[in-house]
Order: C-alpha cells, then sequence, then structure tokens
C-alpha cells in the first residue's frame, strides 16, 4: 500500500491543479475579450483621467474648479438628470404592464422585431422623423388644429419635451425588451400557486411579482438610465441645446470641438461618468434590500 | 374577498370539457366526489389529469360543462375566490419568502388576524414537522422538506377541497414512501377531501380511496383500488395496474364465469372482462400470477433470461410465436431451457375486442 502511495508523491499536475480552480485550455478564449477591454476601455479612460488632470492653466484640477464654479457648466449636470430620471423612470413604468401583458401572448417575436427597429434606427433618425410629425405643418399640430383643440401650432420641439419625448422614444424599447426577460424569467406558477391561496391580481402582483421583479428593475433602470444620461444627438436635433436641453455631453462635445481643450472635455466626461455612477451604485445599493436569488418555485 | 365554503357535501364535475384549439384535453368528465374522499386521478402523460386538476383550481376555464359544490357552481369563479388549496409538481413556493411567510401567504390573504395567523402556521409547521425550518427560504431546504412545505402552506387555511399534481414526482424512492405515508396521515387527522393527480399506479392505490383512471381524455374506470387492481374493466386500464403480459388467442368456450382462451394451442381459463365480437381476445397476466407449472399443462416457453429478485426469480420467456412472457419462479432456470407457465383462472383477465 505505502509503495503505491510513494509511488504517486508527486500529487497532481500543474494542469489539474489549476483546472481543479475552473481553469484549462478554454479560458484562454476569454483574452480577446481582456484585450478589447483594455484597449478600447480602460486605455482610453486612464488617458482621459490623467488628461482631465493636466489643464491648460497647468494646476491639478484646474478644470475640475472651472466646472463646478460655471453655472454655464455644473447646472449641465442637473439639467441631464431632469431629463434622463423621469424618462427613464416613465419608460419602466410603461414598460412593466406591457410586459405582463405580452408575457402571454404567442406572437411576442413579432412585436419585439417591431420594439427593436426604433434601437437600429437610431437617435437621429427618430429625431429627424418627430421634426415632421411635431413640426408647425406636421399631424401631430394639423390634427390638433382641426379637432378645434388649438388655434396656432405648438412648439413641442426645441425644448424640453421634445428631448424627453425622443428618448422616451428611443429608449422605451431597450427598456421593454429588459423588462419582459425578467417578467418571463418568472415561474408561472408562482402566480398560480398565489391566486389558489386566495390573492387577487393586486395583491399578486405586489406580493409576488414585485419583489422578485425589483432586483431586475433596479439593473434595467440603471442601464436605460445611463443611456438617457449620455442623450446628445436629440438634445442637439429636437432640442434647445443652448439653455433648456444644453446636456451634459454637449458641454463635453463644445470643450473638445469648439474651444479644443481636450483637457476640459476629459474633466467633464470624468464627471458625467462619475454622476452615473453614482445613481448606479445607489440603485444597485437599494436593491441590495431585496431577494435576488432565483425566481423560481423551487431547485430542479 | 369571498372565499368558499369551509365545507361541502359532494363535488360535482358535470361533462367537464377542456378543448386546446383542436385539441380537446378532457372529452366531457362526470364525477361526483363525496366530502373526505381521496381521489386519485390516475393515467399517463397527456390523459388530461393534470388538465381536469387545473379545471376544477380555476387555473385553466372549461370549455364546456359545470363544476358544483353541493347546489354552488364554482367554474365561474376565479382561482383566488374558490378557496381550494393546491399542491403543485414543482411546489410552486414563494423563493423570497420564509417558509413561515410561505404558509401563512393564504391566511394573509384571507385577513387573518395575526395572533391568530401565528398559531395556525406553527399548528401547520409542526404536522409536517417543519418547526426548526421556519426562517429558512426556500432554495435552504432539501426537496423532501420543500414538498411539505407546498403541502403545509395548502392545508393551513382548511380549505374544502386539496388539489395535489404529481406532488413526489421530483422525490427519490425512499422519499416518496414517506411522503406519501404523510400525506395519507395529513388527509386523515384533517378529513380533508384530496383530488391527486397522479401516473404511478403504487402511489394511487396506496393513496386513494377511490381512483378514477383516465385515458385520452375521458374516464376509463371508477373504483376502490382494490377493484382495479382486480378486476380492472378496460385493457389500458389493466396496463396501468400491472398486468404486463398480454397474450393474443382465441376464444373457444365458455364454463361458467370461465372463458376459455386458446393461446398457440394450448387452452388457459380466464375471467371474461370484456365482451368480443368474433373470437379473438387478449389474456392479461400479471407476472407474479404466471408461474412454471412443473406439469405438462401450460404454455409453453423458451426462457430467455433469468433475474434473481431476492424472494425468488424473474423470468422471461417466448413462446413458439415469439410472444414475451415474464413470469415468477419460486426457483432458478437455465436460459434455454423449456418450462410451462400457467395461472389461476381468477388471475387471468380476458378482454375481448369490444372495447
Amino acid at each position: 500500500m505505502s509503495a503505491v502511495m510513494e509511488g504517486r508523491a508527486e500529487g497532481p499536475t500543474l494542469r489539474q491543479r489549476l483546472a481543479a480552480r475552473g481553469i484549462d485550455g478554454a479560458t484562454l478564449l476569454v483574452l480577446p475579450c481582456v484585450a478589447l477591454i483594455l484597449g478600447l476601455f480602460i486605455y482610453p479612460f486612464l488617458y482621459g483621467l490623467v488628461l482631465s488632470f493636466q489643464p491648460k492653466d497647468g494646476s491639478l484640477f484646474g478644470n475640475y474648479a472651472r466646472f463646478f464654479s460655471d453655472p454655464f457648466l455644473y447646472g449641465t449636470i442637473f439639467k441631464t438628470l431632469r431629463l434622463a430620471f423621469p424618462v427613464t423612470l416613465l419608460n419602466l413604468l410603461i414598460a412593466i404592464p406591457i410586459a405582463f401583458r405580452v408575457r402571454l401572448m404567442r406572437r411576442q417575436r413579432l412585436l419585439t422585431t417591431l420594439l427593436v427597429l426604433p434601437i437600429t434606427l437610431g437617435t437621429v433618425l427618430v429625431a429627424e422623423g418627430m421634426l415632421f410629425y411635431f413640426g408647425p405643418q406636421g399631424w401631430f399640430n394639423r390634427i390638433l388644429m382641426a379637432a378645434g383643440l388649438l388655434s396656432s401650432p405648438v412648439s413641442v420641439l426645441n425644448g424640453y419635451w421634445g428631448v424627453f419625448i425622443s428618448l422616451v422614444l428611443t429608449g422605451f424599447p431597450f427598456t421593454f425588451l429588459l423588462t419582459l426577460s425578467y417578467v418571463t424569467g418568472i415561474d408561472p406558477s408562482l402566480e398560480n400557486a398565489a391566486a389558489t391561496l386566495g390573492a387577487g391580481p393586486a395583491a399578486r402582483f405586489r406580493e409576488v411579482f414585485l419583489p422578485l421583479l425589483v432586483p431586475g428593475l433596479a439593473i434595467t433602470f440603471c442601464l436605460s438610465f445611463v443611456q438617457a444620461y449620455s442623450v446628445l444627438p436629440s438634445a442637439v436635433l429636437v432640442g434647445d441645446p443652448a439653455n433648456a436641453t444644453r446636456v451634459i455631453s454637449i458641454a463635453a462635445y463644445q470643450a473638445a470641438f469648439e474651444e479644443y481643450d481636450y483637457s476640459m472635455a476629459s474633466a467633464i466626461a470624468m464627471i458625467m461618468g462619475a454622476v452615473q455612477l453614482l445613481v448606479v451604485v445607489a440603485v444597485l445599493g437599494c436593491r441590495s434590500l431585496f431577494y435576488r436569488g432565483p425566481a423560481a418555485g423551487a431547485k430542479g | 374577498m369571498t372565499v368558499g365554503p369551509a365545507t361541502f357535501k359532494q363535488l360535482h364535475l358535470q361533462g367537464v370539457r377542456r378543448e386546446f384549439d383542436a385539441f380537446t384535453a378532457l372529452k366531457g368528465l362526470d364525477l361526483t366526489i363525496e366530502r373526505g374522499e381521496f381521489i386519485a386521478l390516475l393515467g399517463p402523460s397527456g390523459c388530461g389529469k393534470t388538465t381536469a386538476l387545473n379545471c376544477i383550481a380555476g387555473l385553466l376555464p372549461v370549455s364546456g360543462g359545470r363544476i358544483m359544490l353541493d347546489d354552488r357552481r364554482v367554474d365561474v369563479l376565479r382561482p383566488e375566490e374558490r378557496g381550494f388549496g393546491m399542491v403543485f409538481q414543482n411546489y410552486a413556493l414563494f423563493p423570497h419568502m420564509t417558509v413561515r411567510k410561505n404558509i401563512g401567504f393564504g391566511l394573509r390573504m384571507r385577513g387573518v388576524p395575526k395572533p391568530e395567523l401565528e398559531k395556525r402556521v406553527d399548528a401547520a409547521l409542526a404536522a409536517v414537522r417543519l418547526e426548526s425550518q421556519a426562517g429558512k427560504l426556500p432554495g435552504q431546504l432539501s426537496g423532501g422538506q420543500q414538498q411539505r412545505v407546498a403541502i403545509a402552506r395548502a392545508i393551513v387555511v382548511e380549505p374544502p377541497l386539496v388539489l395535489m399534481d404529481e406532488p413526489l414526482s421530483n422525490l427519490d424512492a425512499k422519499l416518496r414512501l414517506e411522503m406519501r405515508q404523510e400525506i395519507r396521515r395529513i388527509h386523515q387527522s384533517l378529513g380533508s377531501t384530496t383530488i391527486y393527480v397522479t401516473h404511478d399506479q403504487e402511489e394511487a392505490l396506496s393513496l386513494a380511496d377511490r381512483i378514477v383512471v383516465l385515458r385520452d381524455g375521458a374516464i376509463r374506470q371508477v373504483g376502490t383500488p382494490a377493484e382495479l387492481y382486480a378486476l380492472p374493466a378496460h385493457l389500458d386500464v389493466a396496463d396501468f395496474m400491472g398486468f404486463r403480459n398480454r397474450v393474443n388467442g382465441e376464444l373457444v368456450g365458455m364454463e361458467g364465469e370461465d372463458a376459455l382462451l386458446d393461446i398457440e394451442g394450448t387452452v388457459i381459463r380466464g375471467r371474461m372482462r370484456a365482451a368480443s365480437s368474433g373470437r379473438a381476445a387478449v389474456a392479461a397476466i400479471r407476472p407474479d400470477d404466471l408461474e412454471p407449472t412443473g406439469t405438462d399443462s401450460g404454455i409453453p416457453v423458451r426462457v430467455e433470461a433469468v433475474e434473481y429478485r431476492g424472494r425468488g426469480f424473474h423470468g422471461v420467456g417466448v413462446t413458439a410465436s415469439g410472444t414475451e412472457l415474464h413470469f415468477a419462479s419460486p426457483y432458478p432456470l437455465q436460459r434455454g431451457a423449456a418450462v410451462r407457465l400457467g395461472a389461476d383462472a381468477g388471475r387471468v383477465l380476458v378482454f375481448g375486442d369490444a372495447r
């Protein structure tokens, strides 16, 4: 017995020990992704971060000091929040009831295809469509005037509401598809169980669906919010880019390509990222108060 | 919220139909269930047993017919208004609630005051012997424990009717036996009425007061376990009740109650269960009832395989025409040996082609 043991005294090979920790040949497939992330995200991010601390005036925090002392600049944070927050919330609130209806439908694929279209069209095309639709000679004003509800065309565009509508249009499909995937991920037998136990539709939503959905909805909110917060094209095309919809990305754009101050632009981009991060962390922090396990009725 | 009455005398299914597009899952079910009965709906998968249960629970609307609780029509009520308890095949425990909250859910929905709720949840926890697990989430429990929570959650509201949809199918063999006794014990101690869906004849036989055998969306036979076990009315019910041997033969005469059936030149006696229009008939025999005769009467077979089964041996023989017969033997047999097999006339069921 002991002789046999001694013969194998070296123990498992390096390969076996790595495999025991989940590292094997297939792990190498991760390298291209790592390279992409390093090259296209980490490096530019660090470059920008360093650049933001090298302002034209030579001081370390010059850019940040300038940003937070100029209301025309720091105001953009709140102008963007004023757009992104309600838009994301509204999209989520519309998406939930529709997702609950759609989960019971059979032709989901057709609907999802229709909904993906606005994503592929992009914000510019949507903004262009809005320019025609909501313009003085567009359908919107013509119908309201023909119905006698308006005496002269209203200008929805070139202001807060233009960007708001554009963001809802382009953001909704994304929010909806994410929400739908979370809603359909909940085992339907849980609803049946709640029903047989005497819970009406409202109670089933409140007691079963909502608690199980909150973590997913929080992630949906974060992703949708980040998208809305970085709005640029529609803020320019259908908004009022000098005042009401002077969002933070416009400030960054102007710094970079009108003042040619890349250092300042980087600083604004960093501030923008920090604000997004703050909101995301806050939302995900609240998420941890809820149950986050699998939304199924039982294990296998 | 109006929840059904705590008690009733009879549950009537009157011509209950259910169609899915072109497919008819239930072809008009007629059944009366007495209060306190334990009814098993037994059948192969796709026979409509789960559909029937879901129709009774209100999770599926019926396409036709009525479900009556005494003289109160319930098929028009929503599931939350019927007040029946249901145990799901996958348990359907709320994953975000503790065991205690899961069990208390139904009481809370009924607006039971907190002190009483706690008392009843404690009693239910004790009934399924899960007191020590009350604070855990379902994901932290084993399959058998989850099953017990599901049962406790359904019975704590003291429903007039408890519906169980293959509750033991996800458990291993040993646990299945334990839970079977548990379910029977709980049913007896509460005196509730239970409808239990299963495809396992052993489960149905051991649990039920009456068994309803379903096939292709229609009732094939209703009877006590003893009736169904000894005298299935149809060949497919017999098939389900463990009559594994089915041999084609020719009716050659009757002697009192007994039919004489010619099987490949050997005449055997059996009980006539379904009439035949011509002479063709099928004999159904359980493997345990078919044994080597040790004489020169009986169906001659060549032994193909023999398995040791602890108390005896299980043999597989092949007749001259190639029909496989499963039989029991108290002593070992050599592969390739020639034996003759026979069974008591009372243990052989003869089914004509008129089904």
